[in-house]
């Protein structure tokens, strides 16, 4: 029984606001999809979505863009999940995408994938004609975020106005499209980083390994820790030490930072988060690239 | 921030607005908020001092919370913006709306889930023209809770008097606003002064700081805690032995076994269990999302709504609303839009427009179609039937949106005073009914009666009577009127006695205390007490009914003819004494500003100008006084 288990009031009512989300987005739109990280939000999401249709299944697809650069434990953590809920997992290639010649690989010295996400994210969506894509951003993570909505409009092109967003009041969605026009939905919206760790821990949700210290070897880059690996090259002047940490996000290697850290569980996880001073995103060396960096790739249509 | 501290069972979450005019030093408050809870991370300080051109000491803490890049140009915010930060027992989020003057619909926006609305005043500037337009809109959505924060006051050398004259300034205004609670903080967003701690500078405030206050406030006081409403979002079918219907609950609480209706359909049946991942439960109650089951097989879709039997909405295709136009495109009274309430759509045509607010006087205006932040009251015809609650007792199934059904666009917002009654629009009154109170005979009404009132007066032995008593909170009115109802009933006589504790958990339950839902409550027991006149009976009504004009309406409800038996009892004690006395503690709320327009401290009181009988409560007892009022109603041989 539930009401024996000791939940938190904020983190209850967090829940149901993101569960209501959810099934709006199943109730006002034809073929949802939920767009999948590998990350601690979207597993959270995924967590969510059981939640919203027990006893049923989730009725949406699982969307994966994978760079071709992820840490190889997010990979087969993802699998096994599919596996264990019975989801209906799709892939979508950066490697395909730039194979076809769709989009070019960036180069120099700081060449990352995140913006080809965007082609490659596009393309599925089309492909499967998907009208709603469900995403676990929040607003707490970065300025550019905190006027989005919980249902975001986006053109034929992906791109999101952020002058022409329709006002949102109570719990009142609109999700009425025109054909050929899709919606980003943001169940996460109201949480912050501290909200997903402490629910994380409520509801015994598992996380791949990489979120608790570890032993590593890592290197630092304009201030930046970043993980040895086969897609980054050590340039002059730096060099590999081993080292306790964590990553607070898990994303495409060549730019996924992690933070010194000597917490291996999720309650040293929660308490290190609450007293962080170190916001979420500083960890990802590409948004440091521009000030107004997110705002930009979110009119591109990035996650 | 202790570890141990951030143990999260303790928290609840507190949704809040801020709102003032530009420079007002909104953005500069909020990030004051968030820095002084250590809720601002190293590196946006970092940023915040890149980004800093000014040379001022103090660091610039609107950038913490200045958004898109536009707005970075322009150096003005220009959307509703959401932020968070949370103390070890609070999470808060707060609706950061724009100060430009033509963003109302912002306003709007930010002010439907909030709970609670900051309001700041450039200590400088004092009450604008668009702290009036804040007001109104947190008194037309209903927030129960504003803080006004008095900022700047570093500017005006942190002087009480001035303070005191910006209070004066927003309670004389607010008197015509429907807020229950209002509090006042004098603060520095720059200087931090009384905003999470308290401040040096101003020895002479002593009430909380503005965090302590968004602390302690009542959360989730928004929420309807009685009237069960289930509007089903989907439903849930994994294998043929399992129907469930999702939703979230709107209102009130449920549990297995308790019998429901179904509406459309109003099919009945009982819940046959609460189910979530977790296991079934035991109850649901607001804004919890759930899966509910029924023990019968009976349709329900998307767009029903589950309700107890015993305590139903209205089921209504005409609505009387209030409206805030939210579009570019002004509204069409010739075409359909689509209008979404809770899970359900529908078509809906503006059918009238009765008027439109100019929110910074309040005024009604005659209006033709309303433009971008134009408010104002319409009524609505749809094509299917709603179900309904006024907004004023339920947020939920009281809002509605309307949808341009060609471009999809959110056009307005709306919230619903109840079914439509087909009201005469502002400017037609004029022509049609000229004062219509004075001049409509209330003895029309009554001609149809089977036992004229005579025929019950001659029965019961006693004539038919009104004692009206009025007077400040806590002179004694009902005291004194349960006292002269027990000698009544003694004698025989037929009574009823009527007091704002019976009439407003009922009769007059939607109401709150702005003038005019106290004017309107007079009227309400005024009719009540009419009716009980004309039923033979001795009626006391005890209010404190501060206009003189309600007292009259009140009298000149009975038929010419018998009007002096209508007996205006002033209860006379002096306001000091009713303080001391202060019986439910109501003054003490009312100077502490958590109480508006409460007669004698915030709101007037007049004196009737030609009463029938004064008692002084202050220099007579009880009984006495009760002789007195007893003594009159013999005199006109009432009893």
């Amino acid at each position: 029984m539930t009401a024996s288990r000791r939940t938190s009031e904020h983190l209850n009512w967090l829940e149901s606001e993101a569960i209501h989300v959810m099934r709006e987005t199943v109730a006002q739109f034809d073929n949802p999809v939920l767009m999948f990280s590998g990350g601690k939000d979207s597993l959270t999401m995924v967590h969510l979505a059981r939640k919203a249709f027990h006893p049923a299944n989730v009725p949406f697809p699982i969307l994966h863009v994978d760079t071709g650069h992820n840490f190889p434990e997010t990979i087969k953590f993802r699998d096994d999940l599919m596996e264990r809920h019975g989801l209906n997992l799709i892939v979508g290639s950066v490697e395909e995408t730039i194979a076809s010649g769709r989009a070019k690989e960036e180069q120099g010295p700081d060449a990352s994938r995140n913006r080809l996400q965007i082609v490659t994210l596009l393309d599925t969506i089309e492909e499967h004609g998907f009208d709603a894509a469900l995403g676990g951003a929040r607003r707490d993570e970065e300025k550019a975020r905190a006027k989005e909505r919980f249902f975001s409009h986006r053109d034929r092109f992906g791109n999101w106005d952020p002058k022409n967003q329709r006002p949102e009041l109570w719990s009142l969605y609109n999700g009425r499209s025109r054909k050929g026009e899709h919606f980003r939905v943001f169940p996460l919206s109201n949480w912050t980083e501290l909200d997903v760790w402490q629910y994380i821990r409520q509801e015994g949700i598992e996380i791949p390994s990489l979120y608790l210290a570890h032993e590593r070897t890592m290197f630092e880059r304009d201030g930046v820790l970043l993980p040895k690996s086969p897609y980054n090259d050590l340039r002059d002047g730096e060099k590999y030490v081993e080292k306790m940490v964590r990553f607070r996000t898990i994303g495409d290697m060549t730019c996924t930072g992690a933070v010194e850290s000597t917490a291996t569980t999720l309650d040293e996880v929660v308490a290190e988060v609450a007293t962080t001073q170190r916001a979420e995103r500083g960890a990802r060396a590409d948004d440091q690239r521009a000030e107004a960096a997110m705002e930009e790739r979110k009119r591109d249509g990035y996650f | 921030m202790e570890a141990s501290s951030m143990d999260p069972q303790e928290m609840d979450v507190l949704r809040f607005t801020t709102a003032g005019s530009v420079d007002d030093g909104k953005s500069t408050l909020i990030g004051r908020l968030m820095y002084d809870t250590q809720e601002i991370f190293e590196e946006k300080m970092e940023e915040i001092e890149r980004n800093t051109q000014r040379d001022d000491e103090e660091l610039e803490l609107a950038l913490l919370t200045d958004g898109l890049r536009a707005e970075r140009e322009q150096g003005i915010t220009i959307d509703v913006a959401y932020r968070y930060f949370s103390t070890p027992n609070r999470k808060f989020i707060i609706a950061d709306t724009p100060g430009h003057e033509q963003y109302t619909r912002n306003m709007v926006t930010g002010a439907s889930t909030a709970e609670l609305a900051v309001e700041l005043i450039d200590a400088r500037n004092g009450v604008l023209e668009q702290t009036r337009r804040h007001g109104f809109i947190a008194s037309l959505l209903q927030i129960p809770h504003v803080i006004v924060a008095v900022n700047k006051m570093d500017l005006v050398g942190y002087s009480e008097s001035r303070f005191r004259e910006i209070v004066a300034q927003y309670e004389h205004f607010a008197e015509n606003l429907d807020i229950q609670d209002i509090t006042f903080i004098p603060i520095s967003a720059l200087k931090g002064d009384n905003v999470v701690h308290h401040s040096d500078n101003m020895p002479w405030y002593e009430g909380s700081t503005l965090l302590h206050r968004l602390e302690t406030v009542q959360a989730e006081s928004t929420r309807n805690q009685v009237d069960f409403r289930f509007p089903v979002q989907t439903t849930i079918r994994p294998h043929q032995d399992f129907r469930g219907f999702a939703g979230q609950v709107a209102s009130g609480t449920v549990r297995p076994g308790e019998e429901v209706t179904i509406l459309p359909s109003q099919h009945t049946s009982q819940i046959d269990a609460i189910t979530t991942l977790d296991g079934d439960l035991d109850e649901a109650g607001p804004s919890e999302s759930v899966v509910l089951t029924l023990e019968d097989e009976i349709d329900v879709s998307r767009g029903s709504m589950i309700v107890r039997s015993r305590n139903k909405p209205d089921v209504t295709r005409q609505l009387d609303a209030d409206l805030c136009w939210m579009h570019e495109e002004a509204m069409r009274q010739d075409r359909p839009y689509v209008l979404q309430h809770t899970t359900r759509r529908t078509q809906a045509y503006v059918s009238k427009i009765v008027y439109r607010t100019n929110v910074e006087t309040f005024h009604r205006e005659e209006a033709d179609a309303f433009v971008l932040n134009d408010i104002g009251r319409v009524e609505l015809e749809t094509a299917d039937p709603l179900f309904v609650d006024p907004y004023k007792l339920n947020r939920s199934t009281g809002s509605f949106i309307l949808i341009d059904p060609d471009t999809n666009e959110t056009m307005a917002a709306g919230m619903i005073r109840g079914v439509a009654t087909d009201v005469t629009p502002f400017g037609q009154r004029a022509q049609e009914q000229p004062d219509e109170e004075t001049d409509t005979s209330p003895n029309v009404v009554w001609e149809g009666l089977q036992i004229p009132r005579e025929e019950r007066e001659d029965r019961n032995d006693h004539k038919a009577g009104v004692v009206w008593l009025t007077g400040l909170s806590g002179a004694g009115k009902s005291t004194i009127a349960k006292a002269v109802e027990e000698r009544l009933f003694d004698k025989g006589v037929q009574t009823m006695m009527l007091d704002g504790d019976n009439v407003r958990h009922g009769l007059s339950g939607d109401l709150g205390f702005t003038p005019a839902d106290r004017k309107e409550n007079i009227r309400r027991v005024s009719e009540v007490a009419r009716l009980f006149f004309e039923q033979g009976n001795v009626t006391l009504c005890s209010f404190v009914s501060p206009y003189q004009d309600d007292r009259d309406r009140a009298r000149e409800l009975l038929p010419a003819d018998v009007r002096e038996r209508f007996l205006e009892v002033h209860v006379e004690c002096p306001l000091e004494v009713c303080k001391e006395r202060d019986t439910k503690g109501l003054y003490a709320k009312a100077e502490a500003g958590e109480i508006a327009n409460f007669t004698g401290v915030s709101a007037p009181y007049e004196e009737p100008a030609d009463p029938d009988v004064v008692v002084n409560t202050d220099e007579d007892d009880v009984e006495a006084c009760a002789d007195q009022i007893v003594e009159a109603l013999e005199a006109r041989g009432i009893v």
